[in-house]
């Protein structure tokens, strides 16, 4: 078939070839820095990632090598607080959005946690300091519950839509044979959609694990040895920002390794959670 | 199933549950409902408590300065004078420039992702765009630091301060660090909020506007503006909106590059300070009552602006998913 083809004015064309340019370069103007971050990342932080990074804690200044052992033990600990507030709240809010929400109370809840997504970090910091530091002192457990409370809202909302996913009919399936709701909603309901809330999780473990501002007043930051919930501790987010901003070459050395680690960290999280859910563990469900 | 003797449903026969009288059943059911309704209380319950620890901490400062506090200029903890408007000022103007910069460049990203990219290329550009989002801003803070502001004030403010000093923004002398590199690296990571947000919108704008389009002749950039970037306005706003809020409360990259300098200057190139830079400055060093309250109310302003920000943003993108068809294959 001869293609027919029509013809248009050439200003038509050119603003047409335009536009597709501007938006390519856009494309490329947005990968530049991407690149660049990482690239930077490997080449200054690569050299400094040895044994004594892994198993040492840092040296005074002055004095070269050290590590930031006790940062990468101290962010686990309050990550590990921070789970244990915002995973099971974020997952119990979610099935209540899901599976029992009738009317007004539901959707206040939904608009709630869309309101708590938004609030800037540091002012969580802040009502957190009030709370649990004012009084008492910098801790460990503040850091934890700083860092939960912001992964309630992502884990609920996702929590919510991937047990949406799942048909009523296998609900009506499960009660039809007697099984109590909350049997068949932990059972049956939430075990079919369960790789889609272990990838809210994540994400909300990834997104909370670089987060430096709710601990610069909660966690603190502490040069030595400590993984006790009830005093300061270090954590890596928090010593990147410390060593970044001093003007010691040794420590902007220890700036960069601290931070390749952190994001290979976070990209090996968020990827592996792309792996599975694009075999269709999740979409399986639908 | 199940005779009158033997009052078993199918799933206690079948050994899938216990056998149970539906009392405690019952019991065991309304248990876990309230369980799950107060996780679901909590969320509000948190939101409630930041109110109120904010509002309680800046007691002290909203009754000693009340509305003098968002119009004095002066920030001077050593005679207990505190005025917030540097830092609103240094907030609002790098969120500006953030936008600027940003705005342009989501657009072409959305548009081209999903109206010009082919197939295969989408996936892996949509992840790139959203890999930006996974960086920790204390890392955006750090490559800020040794890149970009080298880079900066060595090639572009020079050219900048020669070609368009006359516009005033671009005067004075170069540190680096000051309001534009502020608003660079603000532009840089809210860039995937707002290209993922307005890639969503253009998606659900209905097949056939763009079939209408090019049946009538269009070009593809004259599908795309009237076919698809003019009915979806309003949710574009709503993208942009949200990018605003993620820009006005962003903290740690924005504190190690601004200059951290409390004075309104009309040059781009002069240091500056934010809302959310100076509580993560001063807040944990700050001496006497008055001083941490004040840092506090700086707080609650932030909270309730971008509480008013995200909730107009929300509102102006829900108009135009809700409600539309999904075209499959984002």
């Amino acid at each position: 078939m001869p293609e027919v083809k029509p013809r248009i004015q050439w200003s038509r064309w050119v603003a047409d070839k335009l536009a597709t340019i501007i938006a390519i370069l856009c494309v490329a103007l947005v990968i530049l820095p991407l690149a660049a971050i990482f690239i930077y990342l490997v080449i200054r932080g690569i050299g400094s990632l040895n044994l004594a990074f892994f198993t040492q804690i840092p040296k005074p200044v002055g004095e070269t090598g050290g590590g930031m052992a006790n940062a990468i033990v101290g962010s686990g600990v309050i990550l590990l607080v921070g789970s244990a507030i915002g995973v099971p709240l974020g997952v119990g809010s979610g099935i209540y959005l899901s599976e029992y929400s009738r009317g007004q109370f539901g959707k206040l809840v939904r608009f709630t946690a869309d309101v708590l997504n938004g609030v800037p970090s540091i002012v969580i910091g802040i009502a957190v300091y009030a709370l649990l530091v004012l009084g008492h002192h910098f801790s460990a457990f503040s850091g934890g519950v700083a860092l939960g409370i912001m992964m309630i809202p992502t884990i609920t909302r996702s929590t919510e839509e991937m047990l949406r996913l799942v048909p009523n009919s296998i609900r009506e399936a499960a009660l039809g044979l007697g099984i109590p709701q909350w049997r068949s909603t932990m059972s049956i309901t939430l075990r079919t959609a369960m790789s889609g809330v272990v990838t809210g999780i994540m994400l909300a473990f990834a997104r909370v694990s670089g987060e430096t501002a709710p601990l610069l007043f909660t966690a603190f930051g502490n040069p030595f040895w400590s993984t006790r919930l009830d005093q300061p501790i270090a954590a890596l987010p928090l010593q990147i920002f410390v060593y970044a901003i001093s003007p010691f070459d040794e420590w902007h050395r220890l700036a960069w390794a601290g931070s390749l680690v952190l994001i290979v960290l976070i990209v090996a999280t968020s990827a592996s959670v792309r792996w599975v859910t694009s075999r269709g563990f999740v979409a399986g469900a639908q | 199933m199940g005779s009158a003797a033997n009052p078993q449903t199918l799933g206690e026969r079948v050994g899938l549950i216990p056998r149970r009288s539906s009392r405690a059943s019952r019991i065991a059911d309304m248990g876990f409902q309230g369980i799950v309704w107060l996780c679901a209380a909590c969320v509000i319950a948190i939101v409630g408590f930041i109110l109120l620890q904010l509002i309680k901490g800046s007691g002290l400062s909203l009754h000693q300065f009340g509305w003098k506090f968002f119009t004095g200029s002066d920030w001077d903890p050593v005679n207990g004078n505190f005025g917030a408007v540097p830092f609103i000022y240094g907030t609002l103007v790098s969120s500006l420039v953030a936008l600027v910069i940003a705005v342009p460049l989501s657009l072409g990203v959305a548009v081209f992702i999903t109206e010009m990219c082919p197939r295969s290329l989408r996936g892996i550009l949509s992840y790139l765009t959203e890999l930006l989002a996974a960086i920790p801003s204390v890392i955006y803070g750090l490559w800020a630091i040794f890149v970009l502001i080298p880079l900066l004030r060595k090639y572009v403010e020079p050219m900048l301060g020669s070609t368009l000093a006359w516009t005033g923004l671009f005067t004075g002398p170069i540190y680096g660090v000051g309001m534009l590199t502020a608003g660079i690296i603000l532009a840089i990571m809210i860039v995937p909020i707002i290209s993922s947000i307005t890639r969503e919108i253009l998606v659900s704008v209905p097949q056939n506007q763009r079939e209408a389009a090019l049946a009538l002749g269009a070009t593809r950039w004259e599908m795309i503006r009237v076919g698809v970037l003019r009915n979806a306005r309003a949710g574009i706003f709503g993208a942009i909106i949200l990018g605003l809020g993620r820009a006005l409360g962003e903290t740690m990259a924005v504190t190690m590059v601004i200059g951290n300098r409390p004075e309104v200057a009309k040059s781009l190139f002069a240091p500056a300070y934010t809302m959310a830079s100076v509580v993560a400055n001063e807040f944990s060093e700050a001496t006497g009552d008055l001083y941490t309250s004040a840092l506090i109310e700086i707080g609650l302003a932030l909270f309730i602006v971008t509480i008013i920000v995200n909730i107009f943003a929300q509102l102006l993108v829900w108009t135009v998913t809700r409600g539309t068809p999904r075209r499959a294959n984002a």
